[in-house]
């Protein structure tokens, strides 16, 4: 069992003061700490990440890790769960990692249901490259490479992943820690593709706390989070990611349970327990 | 007869690979070693299918341009294919086809109606007819029939052996030998069951003629073979979700042409980066760009010698027949599971899709083993600096371990690091194991040779080019060398391989002669080449034809 400390690396923390990074790192460390008191082993835990600000948060905590490519999450992160699904694998993606570079990726898995939990930190902004404007930025966002603003309308990632299938649709804000440790741990037990988009302010290249911090509010219990898709997409359509006048809610959005991708591809056969493998007997069958 | 070849052809959707493949079964089963040569245009109805099937005593890796026999299902495989008789061959032809001038016509689609299949029958028909017209028994043909096809047995039989009694002479008689039969298997299946033999859990890729037929297999075979099979959503997403699967422990290979490999180089950087080791099988077709996709060329040779920035080690091999390929496949699996490398078995259309009768590898294959972390004191690090280079792999889930994998430069540990000194240490690190891969491929056959070994002119060539490049230089006392392993290139052994021979000739089938290139890099320069990239392979005649020209 590991407490917060022990969840510690020894990597120099270089995310900017103020960045809404730390407070997703600490909601992550606080549900693994609530989880493995639930009795989950911390050697079953793997945590993906793109390439990002937000990806550095591997190096922070200290449990299996994978890092990944720039928009290569969800692939390997299936592939991890494929291997081995008794796996709990947690991934963090960027705005620009999530819904630019691998978006392709994010409509697959949520189409395939695979058994794992995507974390997108969305600060709409490319952060590590120092400040362009992302799928998520609002048109006119005023980037490094759109000095004069951005020419596109932004798409609205949980109107996306509910059409591509996903069976756990959540937002949440790195403002509210302990709601977001509860969305990670629901998100995590999820049997399926969890799927939760944090609000999460770029202090340096789009500060945007007293923008959410005025208008997120929670849902109540029972206000979404059920297999209603229409209602989950009529909640998620209450803020545009473009527009100032609206109340954007945060919670669990939709809920469903479907057959996973591991267990439609392995059946009750494991990948590493396989036996069997009579490539002679293959061949002297086929004379 | 100590050998012979049969021509079938018709229009794509008559089952002319069908065909082809009993053909092939039939004189497998007689004891003969063949050889199934596919020629298919990229289209799914119309257009022209034929193959070529040659029958031999000894061993044989290609087809001749010249052919015995000639099976037409319609009238293009004749107006196309008439010149390749030999003197004394014979057309057998569906008597719809008029003013045939030579051979026998026999009523194939007749006969189907008359018995109430459908159309596409008419090749079992075809093969009926071919079985008479060898003096081959029914009881082979039937035993064939049986063994190979589920779909309604009992009709394709009772076809095949109408068309087979309507013949009332034989034109040669096909003798049975004495050996025994050999299974049939192409090359993309061979280099399948090689991974398999080495422990192949999971195979990833997205359809690319000429690899789609490994995942076929495999997927048709997965439950019989132990293996899982995954087909996602593009190229990119195959190579990094087999990346993550074997950072997990899966034995993963994924499989592709040049233009789905052009997309998964982002993963061998990163293999090479993290030390995962993964197999990428690139079954080469003509390029550039889409190309002529379901024709084959060698032209993408130097693209993954190079493939992926930064640098590190890599192993690059080349089989040039199944028996090969499936020998390869398997030490290319090891090895990349030994050194944690990325590995790269390069194949082509020629070798991916023609059927081989298949013998065994001799001798006991070198298997170098996973390097496993036996747990113990201290903190695991997945990147700890050893003599080798090599860090022992532990997988998540292990008990005791946390096991930090990373496309970015790191630490021991796993944790980016940018300190100079660390950076330098850890590029030594990676690089260091390239001098045990060196070192145990030492121990293998990397460089092949063939024909007189004293000849003075000795043919070099790579990959499928091998069938008909042996058997030219059989015929005309040359030697031939070949690589199987590109890279790390075996110098040593490639320049003992040479010998004396003071005349070498390049055979490549692509336009810039690139193994010839790449032997220049190590101070080896061929005197010529004789290159091929009409989209074909050589032919063992044709080759003759260019080396006296090259050789007078
Ligand atoms: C293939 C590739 N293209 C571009 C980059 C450069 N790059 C690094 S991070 C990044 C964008 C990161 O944005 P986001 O995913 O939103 O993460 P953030 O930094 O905002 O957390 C880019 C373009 C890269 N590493 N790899
Ligand atoms: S640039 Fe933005 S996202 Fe990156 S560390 Fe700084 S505040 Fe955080
Ligand atoms: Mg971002």
């Amino acid at each position: 069992m590991r407490s917060i400390k022990e969840l510690g690396t020894y990597a120099e923390n270089t995310w900017c003061p103020g960045c809404g990074n730390f407070g997703i790192l600490t909601a992550v460390k606080k549900a693994l700490v609530e989880a493995f008191e639930g009795g989950m082993k911390a050697e079953d835990v793997v945590m993906v990440s793109g390439i990002g600000c937000h990806a550095k948060i591997v190096d922070y905590v200290n449990v299996n890790s994978f890092y990944s490519l720039h928009g290569r999450v969800l692939p390997p992160a299936t592939g991890i769960s494929l291997s081995n699904p008794e796996l709990t694998v947690i991934c963090h993606a960027g705005d620009g990692d999530a819904y630019g570079e691998g978006i392709a990726h994010l409509i697959f898995t949520a189409k395939r249901n695979v058994d794992i939990t995507l974390i997108v930190h969305d600060n709409r902004v490319y952060g590590l490259t120092t400040g362009q404007f992302t799928p998520t930025s609002p048109e006119g966002f005023k980037g490094r490479s759109t000095p004069k603003g951005s020419p596109e309308r932004p798409i609205n990632p949980l109107e996306l992943v509910l059409s591509a299938g996903a069976t756990f649709v959540a937002r949440g804000y790195s403002g509210k820690i302990g709601h977001l440790k509860n969305l990670i741990l629901e998100g995590v037990s999820h049997r399926g593709f969890s799927f939760i988009e944090v609000l999460q302010p770029c202090y340096t290249f789009f500060n945007t706390y007293s923008f959410y911090n005025e208008r997120v509010y929670e849902l109540e219990e029972g206000e979404g989070g059920t297999s209603d898709r229409n209602l989950a997409v009529s909640l998620a359509r209450k803020w545009s990611y473009d527009s100032v006048d609206a109340s954007i809610p945060i919670g669990i959005f939709y809920k469903e349970q479907r057959p996973t991708f591991q267990e439609r591809i392995l059946g009750d056969r494991p990948l590493l327990k396989r036996k069997g493998q009579d490539v002679f007997g293959f061949i002297k069958e086929a004379v | 007869m100590k050998e012979f070849s049969v021509l079938i052809g018709g229009k794509a959707g008559d089952g002319i690979k069908q065909a082809g493949i009993m053909a092939a079964k039939i004189f497998g089963e007689l004891g003969y070693r063949v050889f199934l040569y596919d020629d298919y245009p990229s289209l799914i109805r119309g257009g022209h299918n034929f193959c070529i099937i040659r029958a031999s005593k000894e061993e044989v890796l290609s087809h001749n341009n010249q052919v015995d026999l000639i099976l037409a299902l319609n009238r293009e495989t004749i107006e196309r294919h008439q010149h390749r008789l030999k003197k004394g061959g014979e057309i057998i032809y569906s008597s719809r086809i008029e003013g045939v001038s030579r051979g026998v016509g026999i009523g194939f689609e007749e006969i189907v109606k008359e018995l109430g299949g459908i159309p596409i029958m008419k090749n079992s028909a075809a093969i009926g007819a071919l079985s008479a017209l060898l003096g081959i028994e029914r009881q082979v043909l039937d035993g064939v029939f049986e063994k190979n096809i589920n779909k309604q047995l009992d009709l394709n039989k009772e076809i095949a052996g109408r068309a087979y009694a309507e013949i009332k002479e034989v034109l040669f008689k096909v003798e049975r030998l004495d050996s025994e039969p050999l299974p049939l298997f192409t090359g993309n299946e061979a280099i399948a069951l090689g991974a398999v033999n080495a422990g192949l859990d999971l195979y990833i890729a997205y359809p690319m003629t000429p690899a789609t037929s490994i995942l076929h297999f495999l997927a048709e075979q997965q439950d019989r073979l132990g293996v899982v099979t995954v087909h996602p959503e593009n190229e990119i997403s195959v190579a990094t979700m087999a990346l993550g699967a074997a950072y997990a422990g899966a034995r993963t290979m994924v499989g592709t042409s040049g233009g789905g490999f052009a997309l998964m180089t982002e993963t061998v950087s990163f293999a090479g980066q993290a030390e995962i080791p993964i197999l990428f099988v690139e079954c080469q077709r003509a390029g550039p760009g889409t190309g002529v996709p379901t024709y084959t060329m060698q032209a993408d040779l130097l693209f993954v010698l190079n493939s992926g920035h930064g640098d590190f080690p890599r192993l690059v091999v080349a089989p040039g027949d199944a028996e090969e390929a499936f020998y390869l496949s398997g030490l290319a699996l090891d090895a990349a599971w030994h050194f944690q490398i990325p590995a790269f078995l390069l194949s082509d259309k020629h070798l991916s899709e023609s059927i081989f009768s298949f013998t065994y590898p001799e001798g006991e294959r070198e298997k170098p083993p996973m390097v496993a972390w036996k747990g113990g004191e201290g903190q695991y690090k997945r990147y700890a600096f050893t003599e080798s280079g090599i860090s022992p792999l532990a997988f998540p889930g292990q008990k005791g371990c946390i096991v930090k994998a990373t496309s970015y430069e790191h630490d021991e540990y796993g944790i980016t690091t940018e300190e100079p000194e660390k950076i330098m240490k850890m590029q030594d690190k990676r690089l260091k194991k390239k001098e045990g891969l060196v070192h145990f491929l030492e121990k293998t056959e990397q460089v092949k040779v063939y024909g007189d070994r004293d000849s003075k002119t000795c043919l070099v060539c790579w990959g499928s080019t091998k069938g008909a490049c042996v058997e030219a230089a059989l015929e005309l006392g040359l030697k031939v060398v070949q690589p199987l392993v590109v890279e790390p290139f075996p110098e040593r052994q490639f320049r003992q391989a040479l010998g004396s021979s003071n005349r070498l000739i390049g055979v490549e089938v692509n336009a810039t002669g690139q193994l010839s290139r790449l032997l220049s890099s190590y101070g080896i320069h061929m005197d010529s080449t004789i290159l091929r990239y009409d989209s074909l392979p050589f032919t063992p005649d044709d080759l003759k034809g260019r080396l006296k020209e090259a050789t007078s």
